[in-house]
């Protein structure tokens, strides 16, 4: 079923794909340099931050750069961090890292605000706005234009076509954005990028990415026990040494608690679900006491690009580039990822300003150069080896690595570890994995995934084609059902993946049944899939989450 | 003909709702907002007649916020011709609603005015009906069918029990159900083309109506969480707790 003849088109300079920190810094990058240029922004939420997931604790160099009086415009940067903490936890006990600027320099937050990241986006949109830029939430780039050899826009998906993949009553086209040069910013494991990347060949000679799931809940909590500014950090239990991950609990707003849990994807146990590591570390002391006697208010997660500049792709190609964690710009040991993709889409506003006054050359092949000369690349540079001590050594030895890369070499060693495997390549069979017993949800404190999933007030028009799609369906009963006991029912953290009919008296044996309404669009299952059978694609515009503010 | 389509911006339907700690009301700060669905299905009804060629131009209002531009550009985008936003601070009651409408009417002389039976938020149900009052227009309320004919519109109504058609004379108000058609999108071209239509702003002042409030809100709270059941051993168990703790038989 196609609409590709009765769709109608429009022509800009530049479309940017994804209203995010990358997306929106390009735009208006590219306003303040070229005012003339039309420039274009499509956002599959349903408005901009709708689908904006972070911690978040942002470091403001790429916005004073970008927008130096961010201040006086009344930017959404409330909250200075004023306090550090760094904890390695046991299972009732936790241990304050000492000197934590001198042993983990890259965990200190002075100067930094933590902040609602959907709120700055909120923000960052208007400024877009107010520069001339043309901002379209609720409509997702769906499809390449890939025409001579280059890419030449996108097209939304049509909208109003049936479960059966039918034109309902209310079929509405898709409409192609044509453009000189379209800016890829859909954030990690973007589902255009993926296509770039086969397309183009990106990821030629570069290490696999590797990949984390960050959950998260934000929490109102009782304002005798708020401290606004505080920054705590886990590692440690509930994860056992060989996995990578930890928590994160700030305090900012109106007492309001940003609370979340990053697992490394690369986690090997098939009995292991992030959901409820997550669930029940609220449960430890260091935890507990913060969000006791408060309530929750929202949930979400969202899956991060772990692998570094080992594992950073080709940025440009014939029509386009990457912006931000579509091409993995986090850093991982400060877990920061929103000034280096507010970095990376200035860096690639430049290149394309460059391009556009100077003949318009088919690739905006300076982005690379300007990428390699900005201090973004230092600073992925001096922490290329932190993720991937943990992957080689595990929590304890990785934890020491680090301190003697970062105090002793300070970034500089002479070798590169790499990232040898994917992330889907790691997992163990069910038979293999010891399993994991998981506490029931008391209600107050930890939840079950469906009361969760509620609170990241998502939707997705139901009578639509399934968005998540299996390439070959028979391959899930023997392979992820029968070899490791359907992990995405595991590591799925809205509920969208069930393995139903697992009784042994069940006639027709499992089989797997998908909830595709439930999808926060996190990703994960397009990245850890035991043989990468999962495929995600874009749903109609507007579905997916709804962030609150805060959030 | 000329239609009138009053739209309300109200928090969107799937965002939970969260009272405010102090109890005031419903936070809405960084709360998703769009068009109630309602009015939605107003502004539909509205884009069929007008494409019948029952009516010549579709008027969409709406009263509140700033913001409120955005829920009428999405009517643009649907099909009105052109938009008034009233503007004020803050979401005037139903009554000084259908006092700005009134002398809406008055400016615009809509042969119909089409709108959502309530809102979203405040589920008043209240506004199309004061609106028929202060008019002297004839109403129909709850529409879930509407046919046009010699200046007589013909209106099946929802009600308890089952359908009740009405005719009424021209001019009238219709107040639109969940089932008298289902929105189309407001699609990307569409969305585009409505940000080059007509919205023009004006203050209640300029229609003469006061907006003060007349009513207090004492505290809006959250509504109780459901317990948990529990399972029974017999039916004299169940009885003695129907009895005893649950106080209905």
């Amino acid at each position: 079923m196609s609409a590709v003849s009765e769709r109608e088109a429009m022509e800009f300079d530049v479309v940017v794909v994804g209203a995010g920190p990358a997306g929106l810094a390009a735009a208006i990058r590219l306003k303040q340099l070229a005012p003339d240029a039309t420039v274009c922004v499509v956002e599959k939420g349903s408005e901009v931050g709708a689908h904006i997931l972070s911690g978040a604790v942002i470091e403001t160099r790429a916005l004073d750069e970008l927008i130096p009086d961010w201040r006086k415009r009344g930017a959404p940067l409330n909250t200075p961090a004023t306090e550090d903490r760094m904890l390695f936890l046991t299972e009732t006990r936790s241990y304050r890292v000492p000197m934590l600027g001198t042993v983990m320099p890259h965990m200190s937050n002075h100067g930094n605000y933590i902040v609602s990241l959907g709120e700055v986006c909120r923000w960052l949109g208007g400024q877009a706005e107010a520069l001339g830029v043309e901002i379209y939430p609720g409509f997702a780039a769906a499809e390449l234009l890939d025409e001579d050899g280059r890419i030449a826009g996108v097209a939304t998906g049509d909208m109003g076509v049936t479960r059966e993949g039918e034109r309902g009553p209310n079929f509405a086209p898709g409409m192609e954005l044509r453009a000189t040069y379209t800016l890829f910013g859909e954030g990690c494991r973007g589902s255009l990028a993926k296509q770039l990347m086969a397309r183009f060949d990106l990821r030629q000679g570069v290490d696999p990415q590797t990949y984390g799931l960050g959950i998260k809940e934000l929490w109102e909590i009782p304002a005798s026990k708020h401290r606004p500014g505080l920054v705590q950090h886990s590692f440690g239990w509930p994860l056992d040494r060989a996995t990578y991950g930890g928590s994160w609990l700030y305090h900012f707003g109106e007492n309001l608690v940003s609370y979340g849990f990053v697992v490394g994807l690369d986690y090997a146990n098939t009995w292991l679900s992030p959901f409820d590591e997550m669930q029940r570390l609220k449960t430890h002391p260091s935890v507990r006491q913060h969000l006791e006697g408060g309530k929750r208010l929202s949930y979400g997660a969202r899956a991060l690009s772990e692998g570094g500049l080992q594992s950073v792709p080709r940025l440009s190609f014939p029509g386009g580039a990457l912006l931000g964690d579509s091409a993995g710009f986090l850093n991982v040991p400060k877990i920061k990822g929103t000034h280096t993709a507010m970095k990376s889409g200035m860096l690639a506003a430049e290149a394309v300003a460059d391009a556009l006054a100077n003949g318009r050359p088919a690739e905006p092949r300076s982005y690379t150069r300007r990428v390699r000369q900005s201090w973004l690349w230092t600073e992925l540079r001096d922490v290329r080896n932190v993720r991937p001590s943990f992957a080689k050594f595990g929590t304890l030895g990785g934890a020491l690595y680090s301190g003697f890369d970062a105090m002793v070499l300070r970034g500089r060693a002479p070798w590169t570890m790499r990232h040898r495997h994917a992330d889907n390549e790691v997992l163990d069979s069910a038979a293999g994995s010891p399993p994991i017993a998981y506490p029931r949800p008391d209600n107050k404190l930890t939840f079950d995934r469906l009361s969760s999933v509620y609170l990241s007030n998502t939707n997705h028009e139901e009578n639509q084609p399934v968005h998540l799609r299996l390439r070959d369906p028979q391959r899930w009963r023997s392979v992820n059902w029968d070899l490791y006991r359907s992990p995405e029912s595991r590591y799925c953290p809205a509920a969208v993946y069930e393995a139903v009919d697992t009784e042994a008296g069940d006639a027709n044996g499992p089989r797997l049944q998908i909830n595709a309404q439930n999808c926060v669009h996190c990703k994960t299952c397009d990245i850890k899939d035991p043989t990468q059978n999962i495929d995600w694609a874009t749903p109609e515009g507007g579905g997916g989450p709804n962030y609150p503010g805060g959030m | 003909m000329k239609l009138l389509v009053p739209v309300k911006r109200v928090v969107d339907y799937n965002v939970k709702v969260r009272v405010k700690a102090d109890g005031s009301g419903v936070e809405t700060a960084g709360v998703k907002m769009s068009m109630n669905p309602f009015d939605e299905i107003a502004v539909e009804e509205a884009v069929r007649l007008k494409e019948k060629g029952a009516a010549t131009e579709i008027v969409a209002v709406s009263i509140g916020v700033q913001q409120c531009q955005e829920t009428l550009r999405t009517a643009l985008a649907m099909g009105a011709d052109r938009a008034v936003l009233v503007l004020t601070e803050e979401s005037p009651e139903p009554l000084a609603v259908a006092k700005l409408l009134r002398a809406l009417v008055d400016r615009e002389q809509p042969g119909m005015v089409i709108m959502g039976k309530q809102a979203i938020d405040d589920d008043m149900n209240a506004t199309g009906q004061m609106l028929a009052g202060l008019l002297g227009w004839a109403q129909g309320t709850f529409a879930s069918k509407v046919e046009l004919s010699d200046g007589v519109a013909t209106v099946t109504r929802e009600v308890d029990g089952g359908l009740e058609t009405v005719a009424l004379t021209l001019p009238a108000i219709i107040t639109a159900d969940l089932r008298l058609n289902e929105p189309r999108y407001a699609s990307l071209p569409n969305i585009m083309k409505a940000r080059k239509k007509p919205l023009e702003t004006i203050a209640p002042g300029d229609l003469g109506v006061d907006v003060t409030p007349r009513l207090t809100t004492l505290r809006v709270a959250e509504p109780p969480v459901r317990q948990s059941g529990v399972k029974v051993g017999s039916v004299a168990e169940l009885v003695a707790k129907l009895r005893a703790e649950a106080k209905v038989i």
